[in-house]
């Protein structure tokens, strides 16, 4: 049996050594480090104790890109934060952003304008559908399913074609702002993207049919790393892990925030809590995200995209706090003011750091090789989770 | 939905229940912000708790060097209580900065887990009964003070 001292001596936090042995074997056991040179989707370590090829202890060992994004935050103005913050998940970088602007709102005491609100729930689902597919295209090729690699990845490209011809940019857009978003959407964009999202619905069908349906995947993944309900609740999971296990809970609804309250569309939700249905609903948010979108092109309104300020955005002594949906879960800021330019204090909590809980509860007792499907289901992101920032961006302003 | 009658229901209830251990209480739509006492934080939790609030979304500590004391915040939801999802409920407490320690709340919420140990490494804030009070996201050679300390000046800067 590993103690727990060794562990912790793994961890250099006693004798802050860093522990460069790969395998360890204690008796029957083998101590394996997993990463932390990218086992996929960021830097991070999983230190996995294993007898015979079960699982018997795992130690998430989060942090390889730490870059301390909320210390960083006190030192620049609500807008230069914006660049910075979206930097932890480029990949969802809207989504990130989203309840920062509505923090930021607040307390500049502020409101966009209407165009600009619709703008900003086109923009934000658009980015849930590249994060999805990205996703999907790691899962599928951890799962040893190279076309699931494939596919979902080109067709990202159109997703992040249409993002880029609204924010300039392929991923970090910097485009929502306090009091709108940066700038309108082209003229020929309803025409591009309702051609992309037909594409794309018969893709998905597509997906299901070579990937979803697919009996050995469904072997892989059906039954395995069962997050029951009550223990999904109790752990804090959040987003579509928390609706694979049965709860009806998603921001865009609970709140809602922004114009989702104007917009027709449902919540997948699934009762199993295993791999299979983890990943069953991102596929779902895809269709009902592609729903949105479409219901957004045919009512949104005329007129201005943000507030135009003049001078510096300074805001009252006070605190604002707001959260939204990202693709992951919940995205929340507590922003604290002292009426300078500056935010006194940013707190950022992220859907994949509350979701990294559930890697320890899912994994004991399991086999290595159902390692990819739980690891991989539970979408996890480690950039996400250790609130990477661009260090460049420290002397940058 | 457009009133914050709900919200103030809340409140009421836990003025009802907890009385002086309260010592402010403000509601508006979707929004409840609640301050206690470090000693009683325990027992506000756990009456939170008993309205139907099930997750720890968030914990974060803020450091005022003038007054000498840590502003510790609590946010918190509920997912299951289909009329509660819409609250976020704020519990703040304020720690003095010499004897920073306080009760962990994850024996009420077990998803105060992480957060907690976050908030430790950042601030120092000592989280009594927590099984882990050790590093997570900073480097194991780290070997300064706790960096969202004020004191911690950013290099350059």
């Amino acid at each position: 049996m590993v103690s727990d001292q060794k562990i912790g001596n793994t961890f250099g936090i006693d004798n802050r050594v860093f522990n460069s042995k790969i395998v360890e074997k204690e008796g029957n056991r083998l101590v394996l480090n997993v990463g932390p040179q990218h086992p996929g989707s960021g830097h991070f370590r999983l230190v996995v104790t294993i007898d015979g090829d079960t699982i018997v202890d795992i130690k998430p060992d989060p942090g390889y890109v730490h870059r301390g994004a909320e210390k960083m935050a006190e030192h620049r103005t609500y807008i230069q934060n914006i660049p910075h913050l979206e930097r932890p998940v480029i990949i969802d970088s809207s989504n990130i952003l989203f309840s920062y602007v509505l923090a930021c709102e607040q307390i500049l005491d502020i409101t966009p304008p209407e165009r600009g609100e619709y703008i900003r729930i086109l923009m934000s689902e658009l980015n849930r559908i590249i994060s999805h597919t990205y996703w999907l295209s790691i899962y599928g090729i951890f799962l040893g399913h190279s076309t699931m690699f494939m596919w979902p990845m080109g067709d990202r490209e159109l997703f992040i074609d249409l993002a880029q011809s609204i924010g300039g940019t392929r991923v970090t857009f910097s485009y929502f702002i306090p009091g709108g978003v940066r700038n309108d959407i082209p003229d020929d964009f309803k025409e591009k993207a309702l051609k992309t999202f037909s594409y794309f619905d018969k893709r998905l069908v597509e997906y299901e049919k070579i990937f979803f349906n697919n009996p050995l995947v469904l072997q892989r993944t059906k039954g395995i790393g069962i997050l029951k309900k009550q223990d999904a609740i109790n752990l804090g999971i959040t987003g579509p892990n928390l609706r694979a296990s049965g709860v009806n809970s998603d921001t865009r609804k609970d709140e809602p925030y922004s114009k989702y309250d104007t917009i027709d569309f449902d919540i997948p939700v699934l009762k199993e809590g295993d791999c299979h249905s983890r990943a069953k609903i991102h596929l779902e948010e895809m269709r009902q995200s592609l729903n949105i979108m479409r219901q957004v092109l045919d009512i949104i309104p005329e007129g201005p995209v943000k507030h135009i300020f003049r001078g510096q955005m300074k805001g009252e002594p006070g605190e604002a706090f707001s959260r939204t949906e990202a693709a992951r879960g919940t995205m929340f800021y507590h922003i604290i003011s002292d009426g300078e330019i500056n935010p006194y204090r940013v707190k950022i909590s992220v859907p994949s750091f509350r979701n990294l809980i559930a890697m320890k509860h899912l994994l004991i007792g399991k086999h290595i090789a159902d390692m990819p499907p739980i690891y991989w289901g539970l979408d996890y992101w480690p950039v996400e989770a250790d609130k990477c920032s661009s260090w460049k961006l420290l002397n940058s302003f | 939905m457009t009133n914050s009658l709900m919200e103030k229901d809340l409140s009421d209830n836990l003025k009802k229940t907890l009385g002086p251990k309260l010592k402010v209480i403000e509601s508006t739509e979707r929004r409840i912000k609640i301050e206690t006492t470090p000693e009683n934080i325990l027992e506000v939790a756990t009456s939170i708790k008993k309205l139907g609030f099930d997750q720890v979304m968030s914990n974060g500590g803020t450091d005022y060097p003038d007054k000498k004391i840590f502003r510790l915040d609590y946010h918190i939801i509920s997912v299951n209580v289909k009329k509660l999802r819409r609250t976020v409920l704020q519990l703040t407490t304020h720690i003095p900065k010499d004897n920073a320690t306080i009760n962990t709340l994850i024996t009420v919420f077990p998803s105060a887990s992480y957060h907690e140990q976050e908030t430790h490494e950042n601030l120092g804030i000592v989280f009594e009964g927590h099984p882990r009070m050790e590093r997570l996201l900073l480097p194991e050679d780290w070997d300064d003070i706790p960096p969202l300390l004020k004191e911690f000046k950013l290099p350059g800067r």
